[in-house]
C-alpha cells in the first residue's frame, strides 16, 4: 500500500476546478479503483461513469495526465506517481458533472448512417459468408464505443463548429464496416464524403493511437473508405450520368425493416 | 410534484441489455409505442461482458445436433430443476433468434462452408455456440442497438420523428413500480444526469434488469447488477423463484486483487485449456460426479483426443457444468493445492501455438496482458470462482414472460425457472433473445386485451415514491452507503457463498436484519445531479432484499444441487427436486417463503432421457410414471 496524489476535475457544465486529493493505492490497482476509493472514503458524490471495469463496455473514458484513456485499463504502476496524477473529463464533449460528459453527439451521428441493408430475398438463416470476408468488418465491430477516438480527433477536439458536418472516426469506421459487410447492398460512399465529412480527415492516426481495442481505424477503415469514395467519384459511368443531368443513385435512407 | 417529467407509453422495458432490447424491438415491431429504460448509456449493458457465445442447435458444426439434444443438455445442466416448458421453448427457438441477428447485421465467425461457426462449451454435447471470437456479447448488444436505430430511422421517415415509436431513456433508473388496484400503471424513477424525477405511465412493464452479483464481494458483474428488477417485482406483489441458485463461475481472475472476480471465459476450456493445481496435476479427473460419469473422459489421452475426434472420445472433465468445476476448484484450494494468489492454474499456453491463442481468445489475451502483466500464450492464468449469475428470479409464465402481477413481465437473467439450479454457458445469450422476444409479445397481447381501459397512477403513490427516493438527502445523520455496501458484500460472500451451512446462513440472516435497519437510515451528500453516492443509497435496499431472499431460500433447501451447495446436506435429493421455493413480500416489507411443486416434464420430453440417468434424479414414484409413459408409447 502506498499513497498517491490525485488532481481531479470537479464541477459541472458551467465551471469547475482541479481538486487535490491524497489517496491510498494498492498493488495492481487501476485508476478507476482509486477513483472508487475516493468516492467511498472522501467524496461520495464524485461523478464517474463506469460499468464493466474490464475494458469491455467503454464507459470510463477520461483524460489521465492529458491522455485519453479508459480508467479501468490504466494501471497505477504505469504512471509516474512522483507528480500528482491529473484526471479530467473528455475535452471534446460538454461536461455534465466532474468526470462525466454528455456524449449524445455520438448517438445522433450513429442514427444518420443508413443501417445494414441486406438483399431482401435472402431469408434469415440463408446467409453464406466466408471467414476471410467477414474479418474486415469484424475488426471494426470490436469497437466498444468508448469515443476516445472521437475525443482525440483534431477535427472536432477544439472545433465545435465542425461537429455538425463531421461524424468522427468511430462513425466513419461504421460506414466502412457496412461498406465491407459481405451481405450489405447499399452504397454509402457519397454520403461518407458529403454527409459524414470523410474529407475532413487528414489521416494523422490520432484515433488509431488511442483505440483501446487496437483497431487500425485509419489504415483499415478510413483510408480504404477514402479510396472507395475516390473510385466512385471518378467512375466513368457516374461521371457520364452527372453530365447528362442524372444524379448518381444515392444511398437509400430508409432501411428495409 | 411539479418537477416530475411525465411520459406515456404502451410498453416500458426496464433494462437495455439483450433481453430488454429484444423485448422492446418486438413490442415496437408489433406497433406499440415503447420506451427502453437504460441504467447506463445505450449499448453498455452487462450483455457486452458475455464472451463465449449463444447456444443454438443449428447443427452447423455437427449435424447430429437438434433442439431435443439441446433441451436434454439444458435439463442435465440444471439438474432437472428447470421449468421444462421454458427449456423446451428455448431449445426450439434459439436458432431462429440467432439467424435473426444475422439478418440485422451481426457478423458471427464462419464455418468453411460459410455458415455460422459453433464452438464447444461446458455441458453441451455438440459444438453449439454461435460466437464472434470471445466477444459475442458485444456483437449481440451492438446488433440489437443498431436494430433499434434502424427502426428509429424507419419511424423518422414515417412519422417525422425517430423517437415517435421507440425511445431510449439512457442513464435512467426506475425505483418503484406503481399500480392501479392489482394492475401495473406506471414506473417511477430518476434521470441520472439531472436527478430529475420521471414518471412513465404505462400498463405494461417488462423487467429485463439482469442479475444480483453486486450483493457479493467477488463477482464478475458490473455496478448495475443490484437486483433492481427482482426487488421491483417483489415490492409490486410479484414472486421470486429459487433464489438460492446462484452461479459461481469457476474461472474469474484472482490476481491482482483489484480485478478479482473479472471473468475468464469458459471458451479457454472449450478451446483446449486445462486446469492444474500447484502440483501440476489435471485435477478435474478426480471430480467427475456419478451423474456425469458416462459422458466424461477418464484419462488425459482420451480427453485430449476429444477435441479432434468427439465421436470416439469422451469429453474432458474441464468441460463439466460450471457448478461442478467451481466446487472442484474450491476443494483444491482448500486442500492446500492452490496457486500463489489463492486460485488454480488455467493453462492454454502449452496447448496450442501463440498465434492460435491470440486469434481464438483475443479479449483474454488482452485482458491478462493489460491487467495482470500475464502473457497467456507463455504462462498459465490464475483463476478461481466468482459470483456470475443468478438462476433464480421472477416467477413467470413460460410462454409470455408474465409475472403474477397483471401487466408485469420479466425476461433474461431477472426471470427464474429457465436454467433450473445451474445455467450452462451459452444458454444465457440465447435465453435473452428467446424470452426477450416472448416477453415483448406477452406485453403486446396483454395490452390488446386491456382495450381502452388503461390503469391510472394515483397521486399519493407518486408522492410516496418521490419521498422514498429523496429520503437519503433528508436524513441528518446516517451511514455512508459505500461502507454499508462493502459490509453487505462481505456478509454474502462469507456466509452465503459457494459452500453453505445452516449456522452460517442463520448468522447471515441476522446480519442482514441489522443491515436493513442501518440501510434505512443511509444518507447522501451533495446535489441530485449525477450523484453516485445517492444512487448507491437507493440501490442498497434492492441488494438487501435480494440478499435476504437468497439467504432464506438457501437455508430452506436442505440438499445440494447446482448453484446451491450445502456442507451439511451434501447430497442431491429426489424429494427436494420437486420443490420450488417461492419468495414474496408481505405488507410489512418482510420476505415470505413457501413451497410449490415444480411442473412435471411432458411425456415426450422426459422420455428423451434413459432410465439410468433418470434414476439419479427422480423419486421411485416418478420413475414408475415414466415407465408407464414408455409403455403407452410402445403400445401406440
Amino acid at each position: 500500500m502506498s499513497k498517491a496524489k490525485f488532481r481531479v476535475w470537479r464541477g459541472d457544465a458551467g465551471e469547475g476546478e482541479l481538486v487535490d486529493y491524497t489517496v491510498e493505492v494498492n498493488e495492481g490497482e487501476v485508476v478507476l479503483d482509486v477513483l472508487h476509493r475516493l468516492q467511498a472514503t472522501q467524496t461520495p458524490d464524485l461523478a464517474v461513469r463506469w460499468n464493466c471495469k474490464a475494458g469491455k463496455c467503454g464507459s470510463c473514458s477520461m483524460e489521465i495526465n492529458g491522455r485519453p484513456r479508459l480508467a479501468c485499463m490504466t494501471r497505477m504502476s504505469t504512471l509516474d506517481q512522483s507528480e500528482p496524477i491529473a484526471v479530467t473529463p473528455l475535452r471534446t464533449f460538454p461536461v455534465i458533472r466532474d468526470l462525466v460528459c454528455d456524449v449524445s453527439y455520438n448517438y445522433v451521428k450513429a442514427r444518420q448512417i443508413p443501417s445494414f441493408t441486406p438483399d431482401p430475398s435472402v431469408k434469415p438463416g440463408e446467409f453464406r459468408m466466408q471467414q476471410e470476408d467477414v474479418q474486415r468488418s469484424q475488426e471494426f465491430r470490436r469497437c466498444i464505443e468508448c469515443y476516445l477516438c472521437q475525443n482525440v480527433c483534431h477535427v472536432i477536439r477544439d472545433h465545435e463548429e465542425n461537429k455538425e458536418a463531421f461524424s468522427g472516426p468511430r462513425f466513419l469506421m461504421r460506414v466502412a464496416e457496412l461498406e465491407m459487410h459481405p451481405a450489405d447492398t447499399a452504397d454509402r460512399r457519397l454520403a461518407a464524403q458529403e454527409d459524414y465529412g470523410l474529407g475532413y480527415c487528414n489521416i494523422t492516426k490520432c484515433c488509431t493511437e488511442v483505440c483501446p481495442e487496437h483497431i487500425k481505424i485509419t489504415d483499415n477503415a478510413l483510408i480504404p473508405m477514402k479510396e472507395r469514395v475516390a473510385t466512385r467519384k471518378y467512375d466513368p459511368l457516374v461521371w457520364l450520368g452527372s453530365k447528362i443531368g442524372r444524379r448518381p443513385a444515392d444511398t437509400p435512407k430508409v432501411p428495409n425493416t | 410534484m411539479s418537477d416530475i417529467q411525465r411520459h406515456s407509453y404502451d410498453v416500458v422495458v426496464i433494462g437495455a441489455g439483450g433481453a430488454g432490447l429484444r423485448a422492446a424491438i418486438e413490442a415496437r415491431q408489433q406497433g406499440k409505442r415503447t420506451a427502453i429504460i437504460s441504467k447506463s448509456l445505450f449499448g453498455k449493458a452487462h450483455t457486452v461482458m458475455a464472451e463465449g457465445g449463444a447456444a443454438a442447435s443449428m447443427g452447423n458444426a455437427n449435424p447430429n445436433d437438434n433442439w431435443q439434444v439441446h433441451f436434454r443438455d439444458t435439463i442435465r445442466g440444471g439438474k432437472f430443476m428447470n421449468n421444462p416448458r421454458m427449456a423446451e421453448l428455448h431449445a426450439v427457438e434459439a436458432p431462429d433468434r440467432v439467424y435473426e441477428l444475422e439478418a440485422w447485421g451481426a457478423l458471427f465467425d464462419r464455418t468453411k462452408d460459410g455458415k455460422i461457426s459453433q464452438r464447444n462449451f461446458g455441458g453441451h454435447e455438440y459444438p453449439r455456440l454461435a460466437h464472434v471470437g470471445d466477444r459475442t456479447g458485444l456483437e449481440m448488444i451492438r446488433t440489437l442497438q443498431q436494430r433499434v436505430v434502424q427502426l428509429q430511422q424507419a419511424d423518422a421517415e414515417e412519422h417525422g420523428d425517430p423517437e415517435a415509436m421507440i425511445k431510449v431513456f439512457a442513464e435512467t433508473t426506475i425505483t418503484e413500480l406503481l399500480k392501479d388496484g392489482e394492475k401495473i400503471a406506471g414506473a417511477f424513477g430518476y434521470i441520472r444526469e439531472t436527478g430529475a424525477f420521471v414518471l412513465f405511465e404505462t400498463p405494461a412493464v417488462v423487467l429485463a434488469t439482469g442479475g444480483i452479483g453486486k450483493s457479493f464481494k467477488v463477482t464478475s458483474n458490473s455496478w448495475e447488477y443490484t437486483g433492481d428488477g427482482h426487488a421491483l417485482a417483489l415490492r409490486a406483489g410479484g414472486t421470486l423463484l429459487n433464489m438460492e441458485f446462484v452461479q459461481f463461475h469457476p474461472t474469474g481472475m484472482v490476481w491482482p486483487p483489484s480485478v478479482k472476480g473479472i471473468l475468464v471465459t469458459e471458451s479457454v476450456r472449450g478451446d483446449g485449456g486445462v486446469l492444474r493445481n500447484s502440483e501440476g496435476k489435471r485435477f478435474m479427473f478426480d471430480y467427475v460426479p456419478d451423474v456425469f460419469r458416462k459422458q466424461y473422459a477418464e484419462t488425459e489421452e482420451e480427453a485430449d483426443g476429444w477435441y479432434a475426434d468427439p465421436e470416439n472420445n469422451r469429453r474432458p472433465p474441464e468441460l463439466l457444468p460450471r457448478d461442478e468445476v467451481a466446487r472442484s476448484i474450491n476443494s483444491e484450494v482448500k486442500a492446500g493445492r492452490g496457486s500463489p494468489a489463492g486460485g488454480v492454474f488455467l493453462d492454454i499456453s502449452t496447448r496450442m501455438p501463440a498465434e492460435e491463442i491470440i486469434r481464438r481468445l483475443p479479449s483474454m489475451h488482452h485482458q491478462f496482458k493489460e491487467l495482470a502483466d500475464v502473457d497467456i500464450t507463455k504462462e498459465p492464468m490464475e483463476v478461481g470462482p466468482t459470483c456470475h449469475y443468478v438462476m433464480g428470479g421472477v416467477e413467470v409464465d413460460a410462454d409470455t414472460g408474465a409475472a403474477l402481477v397483471p401487466g408485469l413481465f420479466a425476461a433474461g437473467e431477472v426471470a427464474g425457472g429457465m436454467h433450473g439450479s445451474n445455467r450452462l454457458g451459452g444458454n444465457s445469450l440465447s435465453d435473452l433473445l428467446v424470452f426477450g422476444r416472448r416477453a415483448g409479445l406477452g406485453a403486446v397481447e396483454y395490452l390488446d386485451s386491456l382495450g381502452d381501459a388503461r390503469p391510472a397512477v394515483a397521486d399519493a403513490d407518486l408522492e410516496s415514491a418521490q419521498a422514498e427516493a429523496l429520503a437519503p438527502f433528508e436524513r441528518e445523520t446516517g451511514e455512508n452507503p459505500y461502507a454499508l455496501h462493502q459490509e453487505l458484500q462481505q456478509t454474502m460472500n462469507d456466509l452465503v457463498g459457494i459452500i453453505r451451512k445452516a449456522s452460517e446462513m442463520e448468522q447471515a440472516l441476522e446480519a442482514l436484519a441489522k443491515l436493513k435497519e442501518r440501510v434505512a437510515s443511509v444518507t447522501a451528500e451533495g446535489g441530485r445531479a449525477y450523484n453516485p453516492g445517492w444512487h448507491l443509497a437507493l440501490d442498497l435496499r434492492n441488494m438487501l432484499i435480494v440478499s435476504e431472499c437468497i439467504a432464506k431460500a438457501a437455508l430452506e433447501r436442505e440438499e445440494s444441487r447446482g448453484g446451491h451447495t450445502r456442507d451439511d446436506y451434501p447430497e442431491m435429493s429426489a424429494e427436494w427436486r420437486k420443490v420450488n421455493l417461492v419468495l414474496g413480500m408481505n405488507d410489512k416489507g418482510a420476505v415470505t417463503l413457501r413451497r410449490q411443486d415444480l411442473d412435471t416434464m411432458r411425456g415426450d420430453l422426459v422420455t428423451l432421457f434413459e432410465d439410468d440417468e433418470l434414476k439419479k434424479y427422480l423419486t421411485d414414484e416418478e420413475q414408475s410414471a415414466v415407465q408407464r409413459i414408455r409403455e403407452t408409447e410402445k403400445g401406440e
